[in-house]
């Protein structure tokens, strides 16, 4: 079991990182931009979970994060999501580039 | 043994990570996605963390996942719809990205992160460790978080309502 190091799981969600900032950079979508920032989220809740178990495996605290994190993620989809359905309403897009009414 | 599960986690959920971000069809990105979150719970019970891979599986795959399902099906993005971003944008994205990835590996590479070898915790009251400490310790972040879902309850329905 501890063939694997943290070192080989912090690989895995810096590459989930920053593959989710790429798609923040170039996706147009904003349904693709959000998932995006789902992934951002899941690579730290991995983090947190990895450090947890092994540098503190006796306390519970990184699982806690992980958890607030899970939380906040939903109630930002739901708002997100929100906004989405109300900009396509109002666009009939969802084209970040066709909502630029407060860019100047 | 766990090591060959490991590896094959980790390449099957950066594959579908890459998937996510360069299908051009929106409902496939949300497909791989939920692939990509199945393999991060097998992450989770492979750090013995068997709990967060419940929850997670729950709340992401189970509900999030199928709020993005709904709403691509009601706003109807089934077609490629999505027009070249200006190159100079992407050539930016790769750019930022990959010098902070390859930054971070140098980094995790050159640091000797040594993990204690302590005992491991008592696997078999582990949920029950996790209530106790939610409800004593955590107790007010839990109260406050729903709050949270409750604002954004109310927000959500009246960002979403329809304007007369």
């Amino acid at each position: 079991m501890n063939q694997i190091t943290i070192t080989h799981i912090l690989f895995v969600s810096t590459a989930l990182f920053f593959i989710g900032m790429y798609g923040l950079f170039t996706r147009r979508n904003m349904i693709t931009m959000l998932m995006s920032v789902e992934l951002i989220l899941n690579s730290v809740n991995i983090n947190f979970v990895a450090f947890n178990k092994y540098l503190y495996p006796q306390n519970l605290d990184g699982i806690f994060f992980t958890i607030f994190i899970i939380t906040i993620a939903a109630a930002e989809a739901a708002v997100a999501i929100s906004i989405i359905i109300n900009l396509y309403r109002s666009h009939q897009s969802i084209d970040v580039d066709d909502a630029s009414e407060m860019k100047y | 043994m766990s090591q060959t599960i490991f590896y094959i986690l980790a390449s099957l959920s950066i594959i579908s990570a890459l998937f996510v971000v360069f299908s051009k069809i929106p409902i496939y990105s949300v497909l791989w996605l939920i692939v990509c979150f199945f393999t991060i719970a097998g992450h989770y019970v492979m750090l013995n963390a068997q709990f967060m891979a419940i929850v997670h599986i729950i709340v992401y795959a189970g509900a999030i996942m199928v709020l993005f399902l709904f709403t691509v099906m009601l706003l109807n993005l089934n077609k490629e719809s999505e027009p070249h971003k200006r190159t100079y944008l992407k050539f930016a994205a790769i750019l930022s990205a990959g010098v902070l990835f390859l930054t971070l590996l140098a980094a995790f590479k050159s640091t000797n992160l040594t993990p204690y070898q302590l005992p491991e915790v008592n696997e078999v009251g582990y949920i029950q460790n996790v209530g106790i400490k939610l409800f004593t310790d955590y107790l007010l972040p839990f109260e406050i978080s729903s709050i949270l879902f409750l604002s954004a309850m109310i927000g959500a329905v009246v960002l979403a309502k329809k304007e007369k």
